[in-house]
């Protein structure tokens, strides 16, 4: 799981954070400064610092924030000069920007603030629209504006070339002022600030809104937040009808802000488009007396405090009615409180000062049930402890006499102690400790609280020294006069130099609280508000219950939920070191130790009693077990339906726990009865269909495969499929004899429902001319869900899931439906997966009311599913099964091909049609998507890799005997960021860390080949070769821009130990020529075959694909796994495929099985083999040429598919 | 490395090579062949012992046969003890096979319980999950199930059905990740050399500070000369399934994985052999 951060600051205007997977409260490393405001989302923090600036923290990521920067060259063609920077009066600058209207020379780009440094200098993009220019990058026209093309004709009279260069965001995992601004209304210094928004618009720009309110009550928003902008660009005032205190932003469109009398204000009219909203709602404080003094917003719930620190709740509040109905008080009395991730609700209460969390917050639940109080040490203490709990016998006199002084002036403990001992090496007037002495003296301004901080790690050793000393020399009682006299001198000299600055550093909630002390400090002056922060430390070191005092609270980045298991509730340090102890004791290697002594006495166990008494006679010898049960069938025939039968799977057992079963299905056809039988044995694969309102699985043989027509089988509960699935897996396996984890040769694949199987290759899946035929390869399902699995030859499997996280496998199996004996223990781990379901609006226009949900009586369904024939509303819609629960609500998606309107809307002339995002005049009909996200919790033998979301993936293929020592491991983020994985080795799969590798447009697609040769597709479809890749460069050099085929924009590539393939948009597959060692980025592409969906190539140049169309002898099926048949090193493109198992499934991998097939004389030409069963559907001759293999043999209609037992 | 479930199929598949032999003083019609078979160490003798009694029922008349009972080197073996138990407490570092002694005559009622039936070792059996189960999860976990789940754990042992027996047992497994394991761990401690049949008391997996408890700290804490000083002799062997597991074992981790078919973990105490 991947660890995220609680913020907080204490009363002292320390920040701290405190890891979901920590336990302990870490001091903000960069902490120069004190805050009183903090406002977080996952990737950064902000805050308002002492100085009353806005400071940012970005959290470092091995992808950087990366800029770019264009500027184009134009240039005209006059006959004497030829193309020259000489041009008319009328055209444009010479240095201009894309229209040609913007002067911008090289030289006129800065970096926006301190925090940027450029990459590289500029340079000239070789590219225009996914294909490579000439060299110098020139692209040619008649005039300007208009069409550029890479071809100089002998009309090309204008020419234009891009220039472009990278700026970088430096100033990562610290403090980051941002600039004050340089133009418009300055903002006086803010009081107040709150991140949110960005949920508001689509996740790739990663816009953030951000919220302040100023002393003098302003509101203000800054504008032009996004990934590649983080500090964004300038600050806008939003006019309000009062004085704002307080104001907070959820990740969607709710904003309130609290007035100074006390009401509160709702912002309306918050949209993608307009995120700043449009006017503001007075909503009343919930208690008729006293005015609310604090607010925080999620994206459902709204939380208030008021004056008299009481909680409430508002009822009934959502993205249609942001204001909300009522108020609900709630139980507890908090200073604050702030609403985090998933509505988690975070406070501080009035009592302690201590953190809490709300329990039970869900989705169904949102006030939650109880608070909780977070009770974990702070990092800084740990450290200290130590020497703390040496303090302890010298603190306790003094802890009594300090603390009456405490309320006018005392210094913390630590301080008075180190006064003792200053004035006890006083006497003996050590120079070092006097220079100790001098520095910290300055520490009771503000500023120097900070320093004190700073200081602490480096007075560690000093400290040391200093507990020794305290042991020889054990205090006397008749010194401690002198620490006092000590410490009140120094407080005389730091009240000098409270400056102006001090009314600033008061403004940190402490005089708000009304904590006793604090108030007793708050109705004193500065110096003496000052002092009682140090009684708090002295309370807090000295005091029974030892925590620290909390200012403020932010669990914007905090990603927990009320499932997410935390240790942050540990109820005394007893218990806390209790339990690390507990997780120390156990380290692997002892575990190993005992565990691996008992493995080896067992066998040798059964060595010694069993080996040479095998001839005995065994005392139960054979046995037959029948499990019996009720379940439905899709009858073969028909009309085809659901039918009743009985289901029996029959198990027989040899002395050698050898077995094989049989499965039957009774039914009765015509009152007679009848059956229909399959040998466990013969079974290749169960594949799950749950929907909504049947529990199905579908059942293959080699001939159901051939039909494209499985058993399908339903039980009445989710449950008992689960039970059945489970059973029939387990049988499978033992009759095939297949234990434990995939093999490191395994072959994965995912099927569009998520699913993950697995085979493990026969050594003749390769041989040349009899190779296994793909119906008959066994696979197995993997718990877990992943849209796309990747291995090599090492045994490392990586994958990724529908929301882009990615896993490293564990080594299990098991898992998901398979709980027990059919599943390894350790190393199976909770997985989780969130996807969109999506429905579509439709509307016709009518001349009255112009667009509107009435039809016409032949139109499709107002709410729909895609093709428009099936009826899905809002409400109607469910999860895709019962695995899956709904974590967000319906949507406009406005990330749809031919884009959209401002609302979501695309236009077209009739359903069906081609839809596109802007009004015509002979459109009559529009539609828009809306989508949902709906999320899987499972279990399977995965691990995430935090926290960077990918798109793609590839390993390098190598043989399981590879002495490879770093495996190369290449990713494409989701942002298109192209990425080489460090430190990743058989030892430890997952890696340490991702290495960026610049790029110029985004990329989708990335292989690596045997030999290192790296492929790679941008996001425009333009092809990259990746030169100097090697194991001792693992990133290689530069990028070679490689022609696409003629007219088709490529989108995936799998490389081979020497091919090169890939499929492009329109579903071809092609195969690269030309490739020599001394050339390897080839000469042209071939094509291969149609209806390709996905390929990967193998360590061998093997040839697998994921097929549409594929004709059976009952259905057709999209989505299925080919094999390229007649592949040999002189023959590398193979002669024809072969069809294994599909319906339904997503992507292949072959790329871990490295097995050679057993070498077999050629006893017949390759031709006839593939005659010997009719299933084989010949595609293309044995040249594999184009004409042949473009002659579909696939034919049919999609609308036929129903054959599928998983549908796409 | 291997997985925890081949460590309980290792268990499950235990069997221990015997001959037996009918006493010398059983009447005969002619002389009686000795009896080899594998026994499963999880079993019981009664209910695996069928054969046997077959094989010596060529060879005697019906009214010479009385119950049949059998001991070795002297010591009755009580059938409802467990095989691999008998085994490792009694002949332990003895030659094998096995060498069990059948009787028909001389019952010998005060070391031996009666067993008519295979119904009585069922319900002995079935009595010994329940109590385990009342240790572990306060009985909660056996309760639950129905009626066919007791079915199948008992049927799962006599039809030698490991996936039958542990697609049921594993529920008896199962315990919070919060408490760290059961509540209390269901053993019992044999020895050849006391009165006592055997100690079993209350004694909980983790420490109440969260400590794992271990197999030595069981054996301290229960019979502490059977845990060897450190600068002492080796004084007894401790042994569970015929292994002697090293007393740093998780006590949680043994009583998952090395637990009879009874949810017993039964460890057997012998001294050390005098060669």
């Amino acid at each position: 799981m991947s660890s995220s951060l609680l913020w907080a600051v204490d009363v002292y205007g320390r920040v701290y954070t405190l890891s979901t997977a920590g336990q302990y409260w870490e001091l903000c490393k960069d902490a120069h400064l004190e805050f009183k405001r903090l406002t977080s989302v996952q990737q950064c923090c902000w805050g308002i610092a002492g100085d009353h600036q806005v400071y940012l923290y970005m959290h470092c990521s091995d992808v950087p924030i990366r800029c770019q920067e264009e500027t184009y060259e134009n240039q005209r063609w006059n006959p004497v000069d030829r193309f020259c920077e000489k041009l008319l009066p009328s055209d444009r600058w010479q240095w201009s920007d894309v229209t040609g209207l913007k002067h911008q020379t090289l030289d006129s780009f800065r970096l926006p603030s301190e925090h940027w440094e450029w990459e590289a200098d500029w340079y000239v993009d070789e590219s225009i629209d996914g294909e490579p220019t000439e060299k110098g990058g020139w692209t040619y026209a008649i005039d300007f504006p208009a069409t550029y093309t890479k071809d100089k004709k002998w009309n090309s009279c204008v020419r234009r070339r891009r220039w472009i260069r990278y700026r970088r965001y430096k100033s990562g995992d610290t403090w980051a002022k941002i600039p004050s601004q340089d133009d418009g209304p300055l903002p006086d210094p803010f009081n107040d600030i709150s991140v949110g928004g960005w949920e508001i618009t689509d996740e790739p720009r990663g816009r953030l809104s951000l919220w302040a309110v100023s002393l003098q009550g302003k509101v203000w928003c800054r504008e032009g937040i996004h990934h590649h902008n983080p500090e964004g660009c300038v600050w806008t005032e939003v006019m309000t009808p009062g004085e704002v205190v307080q104001i907070s932003c959820g990740p969607s469109d709710l904003v309130w802000a609290v007035l100074w009398e006390g009401q509160l204000l709702v912002r309306e009219g918050i949209s993608r488009e307009n995120p700043k909203g449009s006017s503001w709602v007075v909503v009343d404080s919930p208690s008729t007396e006293v005015g609310a003094s604090h607010v925080a917003v999620g994206i459902n719930v709204v939380w208030a405090v008021t004056k008299d620190r009481k909680v409430w709740f508002r009822r009934g509040v959502n993205s249609h009615n942001p204001c909300g109905t009522g108020w609900i008080g709630m139980v507890g009395e908090m200073v604050m409180v702030n609403v985090g991730l998933n509505d988690q609700v975070w406070g501080i209460s009035c009592e302690d000062r201590a953190v809490y969390i709300r329990q039970g917050v869900t989705s169904s639940e949102l006030s939650g049930k109880t608070w909780k109080a977070i009770v974990v040490a702070r990092d800084d203490n740990r450290s200290h402890s130590e020497s703390a709990n040496s303090l302890v016998s010298a603190g306790c006199f003094f802890s009594g006499e300090v603390r009456v002084q405490s309320q006018s002036s005392v210094m913390n403990d630590t301080e008075s102690s180190s006064e003792t001992e200053r004035s006890q090496t006083a006497q003996s007037t050590s120079p070092t400790h006097a220079d100790a002495m001098k520095r910290r003296i300055p520490k009771v301004t503000s500023d120097s609280f900070i320093s004190e901080l700073v200081s602490d790690k480096e007075r560690k050793p000093g400290r040391d020294g200093r507990d020794d000393q305290e042991e020889g020399a054990p205090l006397e009682q008749d010194q401690k006069s002198v620490p006092q006299e000590t410490s009140i001198e120094l407080l005389s000299q730091s009240s000098g130099q409270l400056g102006a600055r001090e009314s600033q550093w008061s403004n940190v909630d402490l005089e708000e609280a009304q904590t006793p002390l604090t108030a007793a400090a708050s109705d004193t002056t500065e110096t003496s508000s000052l002092s009682s922060v140090a009684t708090y430390n002295l309370e807090e070191q000295y005091g029974v219950d030892e925590h620290p005092l909390w200012a403020w609270v932010c669990g914007g980045g905090c990603a927990v939920d009320s499932h997410t298991h935390l240790n942050w509730f540990n109820t005394s340090t007893g218990v806390s070191s209790s339990v690390q102890s507990m997780s120390l004791s156990i380290t692997p290697a002892q575990t190993a130790a005992w565990r691996k002594r008992i493995f080896e006495q067992l066998s040798e166990r059964s060595k010694r009693e069993l080996e040479n008494f095998r001839h005995y006679e065994q005392v139960i010898e054979q046995s037959v077990w029948v499990k019996k049960g009720i379940m439905q069938w899709w009858r073969d025939w028909k009309p085809n339906k659901w039918i009743d039968v009985q289901f029996a799977l029959e198990q027989f057992s040899g002395s050698d726990s050898n077995r094989d079963g049989i499965l039957f299905i009774y039914y009765t056809f015509n009152d007679e009865k009848k059956y229909l039988h399959a040998f466990i044995n013969e079974i290749t694969i169960l594949v799950p269909v749950l929907n909504d309102t049947k529990h199905a699985f579908a059942v293959y043989t080699p001939e159901r495969t051939k039909q494209r027509w499985p058993i399908r089988l339903a039980a009445a509960t989710e449950q008992e499929m689960h039970d059945w699935l489970a059973l029939l897996n387990l049988s499978c396996c033992d009759s095939r004899g297949i234990h434990g984890p995939p093999s490191k040769q395994a072959i994965w694949s995912t099927t569009c429902k998520g699913d993950i199987y697995v085979c493990e290759p026969a050594p003749n899946l390769e041989a040349v001319p009899y190779p296994l035929p793909c119906d008959q390869m066994f696979w197995r399902q993997i718990g877990g869900h992943l849209r796309l699995v990747e291995s090599n030859g090492l045994g490392i499997v990586w994958g990724i899931g529908y929301d882009h996280t990615a896993w490293v496998c564990t080594g299990g199996y098991g898992g998901g439906f398979s709980q027990g004996l059919a599943s390894s223990t350790d190393n199976i781990h909770t997985q989780t997966d969130v996807k969109s379901v999506y429905i579509h609006e439709n509307q016709r226009w009518n001349p009255v009311t112009g667009y509107s949900s009435r039809g016409l009586p032949t139109d499709r369904y107002m709410w729909s599913n895609v093709s428009g024939l099936q009826e899905c509303t809002k409400a109607s819609t469910k999860p895709p099964s019962p695995q899956w629960t709904w974590v967000s609500d319906w949507c406009i998606d406005y990330n749809i091909s031919g884009g959209t309107d401002m609302e979501g809307w695309q236009y077209a002339a009739d359903f069906p049609a081609t839809y596109h995002g802007y009004k015509k005049m002979k459109d009559f009909v529009r539609r828009r998507r809306w989508a949902r996200k709906c999320k899987i919790t499972t279990t399977g033998p995965w691990l995430e890799v935090p926290p960077i979301a990918l798109w793609d993936l590839t390993i390098l293929p190598c043989s399981s005997q590879s002495s490879v020592e770093e495996v190369s491991l290449w990713g494409i983020s989701n942002k298109g960021d192209v990425l080489c994985r460090i430190g990743v080795t058989r030892q430890s799969p997952a890696g340490t860390s991702w290495l960026h590798i610049g790029t110029d447009q985004p990329f989708k697609s990335i292989s690596i080949g045997g030999g290192y040769q790296m492929w790679a597709i941008a996001r425009d479809g333009s092809t990259f070769y990746r030169g100097s890749v090697s194991a001792e460069n693992p990133a290689g050099d530069c990028w070679y821009h490689i022609p696409s085929p003629p007219r088709q924009k490529l989108k995936q590539v799998s490389v081979g130990r020497t091919s090169v393939y890939a499929v492009d948009e329109n579903g071809n597959l092609w195969y690269r020529q030309g490739l020599t060692p001394s050339y390897p980025q080839g000469s042209s592409w071939e094509h291969i075959s149609n209806n390709v969906r996905k390929v990967s190539v193998g360590p061998l140049d093997q040839v697998w694909i994921i097929a549409d169309k594929v004709q059976g002898s009952h259905s057709l099926s999209c989505g299925t796994v080919c094999h390229r048949v007649g592949v040999q090193p002189m023959e590398p493109k193979g002669h024809s495929w072969d069809y294994g198992i599909g319906g339904g499934w997503e992507h292949i991998t072959i790329r871990g099985n490295s097995q050679e097939a057993p070498r077999i004389v050629m006893p017949v030409p390759a031709e006839s083999a593939l005659e010997k069963s009719g299933c084989v559907a010949e595609e293309g001759g044995g040249d594999g040429g184009r004409t042949a293999s473009n002659s579909s043999v696939l034919g049919g209609k999609e609308e036929e598919l129903n054959g599928n037992a998983v549908s796409c | 490395m291997a997985d925890d479930k081949d460590v309980l199929r290792d268990v499950w598949f235990g069997r221990i090579p015997t001959s037996f032999t009918l006493y010398q003083d059983e009447i005969t019609e002619r002389e009686a062949d000795p009896y080899y078979l594998l026994l499963p160490r999880v079993s019981y003798l009664t209910l695996v012992t069928d054969k046997v009694k077959k094989h010596f029922q060529k060879v005697m008349k019906q009214e010479d046969m009385g119950e049949m009972w059998l001991e070795y080197e002297g010591t009755p073996l009580k059938w409802h003890y467990p095989i691999g138990l008998l085994f490792d407490l009694h002949a332990s570092n003895t030659a094998l096979p096995w060498n069990i002694t059948v009787h028909f005559k001389n019952f010998p009622e005060k070391d031996l319980l009666h067993c008519t039936s295979n119904y009585v070792i069922e319900a002995h059996f079935m009595s010994c999950i329940k109590e385990a189960d009342a240790l572990k999860h306060k009985g909660q976990v056996i309760n639950e199930m129905q009626k066919k789940d007791h079915k199948q754990l008992w049927m799962g042992l006599q039809n030698d059905k490991f996936d039958q027996f542990w697609a049921i047992n594993r529920k008896l497994m199962e315990y919070s990740v919060e408490e760290g394991g059961f509540r209390y761990i269901p053993f019992r401690i044999y020895q050849t050399t006391s009165d006592r049949p055997f100690i079993q008391k209350l004694f909980r997996p983790v420490t109440a500070e969260g400590q794992t408890h271990t197999l030595g700290d069981l054996l301290k804490e229960m019979f502490s000369a059977a845990v060897t000083p450190d600068d002492g002799e080796k004084k007894y062997q401790v042994v569970i399934h015929g292994i002697e597991p090293v007393l740093e074992t998780p006590l949680q981790w043994l009583s998952e994985h090395l637990s009879y078919p009874d949810n017993f973990l039964h460890i057997s105490v012998i001294p050390m052999p005098t060669d």
